[in-house]
């Protein structure tokens, strides 16, 4: 069996890293992490390949030269190959572009049965790339995952996809591509032994040279369906009234407020 | 793609049993005010089998016309018959906007189905209006904290987008308002690619239907620790409160999801919301705007929340809350 598994790396985010002085947010490093739900994507496919034999899984990333080191990252969780598919006229591509790239790169790696994703990207937050990337490969696919089951057969899976107010239980028939949350699973710690085979892995890289089907009108800046024209500061809407004074007094003003409205 | 054999607004309709989503209502509010700028019509689209809905609050709530799509195989949700289905609607009548809930049917939907188009999707729309060239200008939060990007699908059609709820306001019914039901046929022939839903299960919902409350009392990183939460409790049953957090604390795991306020979380709109130990993100702030009266606490008095509260208190939650309860206590 042969999993992919979809990762983007994404600036650390400030709700991880603080000072526990004053827990106010450190910005000092703000480094590139491996998206967290793609953590959990790696983990099902770990836990796969940990129950049957013969399942080899390969890590996928578009992005800058930068993207490397999530690779290599991601191979000490015990992963077989990983391949960076990097291209000056890949920049700016949105979701409908960077899932056209990424589907094109899947197919030039051959076969595969299951295609994992995170839920969604945590900078973007869009949670469209896993879709869009099953549409380009016409395959099946289930969304927001938190539990997944094979059939004996290994050509079906029994998936539960989490909805609003509870779950769905779905069948999939392989291959298919599954987006994971958190609720999956809880991504281990790399053991020392699949950390040091990583290091031996060589990150497969691969450009619009390599990818030679991939249709230049599609892609990038130029290509997206979605332009980014203007960015703004948030404006100010109010006129705030300031209380102060010692607690004592603030409190005594603030209790005043809440009776005008008639909260007490 | 010639962009003027585009024409019109649709809103996607979703729907449980016999009732349509709020969320809908929502969405035609926004809808109807963008149809009305570009002088063209608003479609409500509603697939599923033997529908029991009354359509008729679809022409109520701004609806010019409604496409109606009765098939066997649409009667619960899946990806690859309700893709098929709106793909055709959409090119046999090609709407220039294109409107899908944020809800996970809406999110499983339209990437799946923007993406059989050929065209982009942006999603979880905050603000949206029409450009002097008739394009739809989409606009929402960064990912930086405090900026708000737009965005364009110039050359693309439909244009695409998913909004949450609470975002929009519906506009007030109008029972006399009427239209067109159109109703669509079409095959739909199963593949390899359908799902099969074996279950659908239902979970009683963790009492925190923070949408409703009059009173939140918010909570954020400033708490430092989960066991301090207790403060929080104390305070917002003393005024009968709801409680909503911030992001943080729900990634942390301090406090369920089912709290989160904001972008990504709910959009509320009490009485009276206070923010104690809140920065203020602007994923944050969208959240909770339009509440009607807004106090915050805060040591910092840089902190962005200052920016959106009618009343701020440059202090320590720690020093005022508590005596804060005393007071409501004695009383
Ligand atoms: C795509 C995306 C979507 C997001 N969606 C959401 C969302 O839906 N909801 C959301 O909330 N966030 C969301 N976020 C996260 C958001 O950007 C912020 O990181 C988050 O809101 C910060 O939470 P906070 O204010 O609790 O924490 P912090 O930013 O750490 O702020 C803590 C505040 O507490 C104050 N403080 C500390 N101690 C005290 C004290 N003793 N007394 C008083 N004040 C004190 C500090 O001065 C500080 O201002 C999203 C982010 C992204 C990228
Ligand atoms: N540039 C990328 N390279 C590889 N996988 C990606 C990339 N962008 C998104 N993904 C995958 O798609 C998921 C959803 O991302 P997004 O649609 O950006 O929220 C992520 O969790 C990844 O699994």
């Amino acid at each position: 069996m042969k999993i992919i598994v979809c990762i983007k790396q994404v600036p650390e985010t400030n709700n991880i890293d603080f000072n526990p002085s004053d827990l106010t947010i450190n910005r000092s490093h703000v480094n590139g992490i491996i998206n967290p739900f793609d953590l959990n994507a790696i983990e099902e496919a770990v836990r796969i390949k940990e129950k049957f034999d013969d399942v080899t899984i390969s890590v996928i990333s578009m992005g800058p030269p930068s993207f490397e080191k999530t690779l290599k990252e991601a191979l000490t969780y015990g992963l077989d190959s990983a391949y960076l598919i990097s291209d000056k006229l890949f920049a700016g591509s949105d979701t409908f572009s960077t899932a056209y790239i990424l589907a094109e790169s899947i197919k030039a790696i051959g076969d595969f049965d299951l295609i994992l994703c995170g839920k969604h990207a945590i900078d973007g937050e869009t949670g469209q790339v896993g879709s869009e990337i099953a549409e380009n490969l016409k395959i099946p696919q289930a969304t927001n995952v938190k539990k997944i089951e094979f059939h004996e057969n290994k050509k079906i899976i029994k998936v539960e996809s989490d909805t609003e107010n509870g779950y769905r239980v779905l069948e999939v028939k392989l291959p298919a591509l599954i987006t994971v949350n958190k609720e999956i699973n809880v991504p281990r710690i790399p053991s020392f032994k699949d950390a040091r085979k990583a290091l031996k892995i060589p990150i497969i890289k691969w450009d619009l040279g390599k990818l030679k089907n991939i249709d230049k009108t599609k892609i990038g800046l130029t290509g997206s369906p979605t332009k980014v024209v203007n960015i703004e500061k948030f404006q100010k809407k109010k006129d705030t009234k300031f209380i102060s004074g010692t607690p004592n007094e603030i409190v005594n003003e603030l209790y005043q407020i809440l009776k005008d409205k008639h909260v007490v | 793609m010639n962009l003027e054999d585009y024409k019109g607004i649709w809103i996607f309709v979703e729907y449980t049993e016999d009732k349509i989503s709020e969320l809908t209502f929502e969405l035609l509010g926004i809808g109807r005010r963008l149809a009305d700028k570009l002088k063209v019509e608003l479609s409500s689209v509603i697939l599923g089998h033997n529908i029991k809905c009354d359509l008729n609050l679809l022409f109520h709530y701004g609806s010019d016309k409604i496409y109606k799509l009765d098939n066997k195989h649409l009667e619960v949700y899946r990806t690859i018959p309700f893709t098929d289905a709106l793909e055709y609607l959409v090119n046999k009548y090609r709407p220039e906007v294109l409107i899908l809930p944020a809800t996970s049917i809406g999110k499983d939907l339209a990437p799946r189905l923007a993406c059989r188009l050929e065209t982009g999707l942006s999603a979880d729309c905050t603000e949206l209006d029409i450009g002097p060239d008739g394009n739809l200008i989409q606009k929402k939060p960064s990912y930086s904290e405090n900026d708000y990007i737009t965005i364009l699908t110039p050359n693309h059609r439909p244009q695409m987008i998913t909004i949450r709820s609470k975002i929009f306001t519906p506009q007030t019914p109008d029972p006399n308002r009427t239209g067109k039901i159109i109703e669509e046929h079409l095959e739909l022939n199963e593949s390899e690619n359908w799902t099969k839903i074996l279950e659908i299960i239902e979970e009683d919902q963790e009492d925190a239907n923070i949408q409703e409350a009059e009173i939140i009392v918010s909570v954020g990183r400033g708490i430092k620790k989960p066991e301090n939460l207790g403060l929080i409790k104390k305070l917002s049953s003393c005024i009968n409160a709801s409680i909503g957090a911030s992001r943080s604390i729900v990634d942390l795991g301090w406090i369920s999801h089912y709290h989160q306020v904001g972008l990504t979380g709910k959009t509320v709109k009490p009485k009276i919301y206070i923010a104690c130990g809140i920065s203020g993100a602007v994923h944050h702030i969208i959240g909770m705007k339009s509440s009607d009266f807004i106090i915050a606490i805060n040591k910092d008095p840089e902190a962005p929340i200052f920016q959106v509260a009618d009343i701020g208190i440059i202090g320590d939650l720690f020093e005022i809350i508590p005596i804060l309860i005393d007071k409501l206590t004695i009383k």
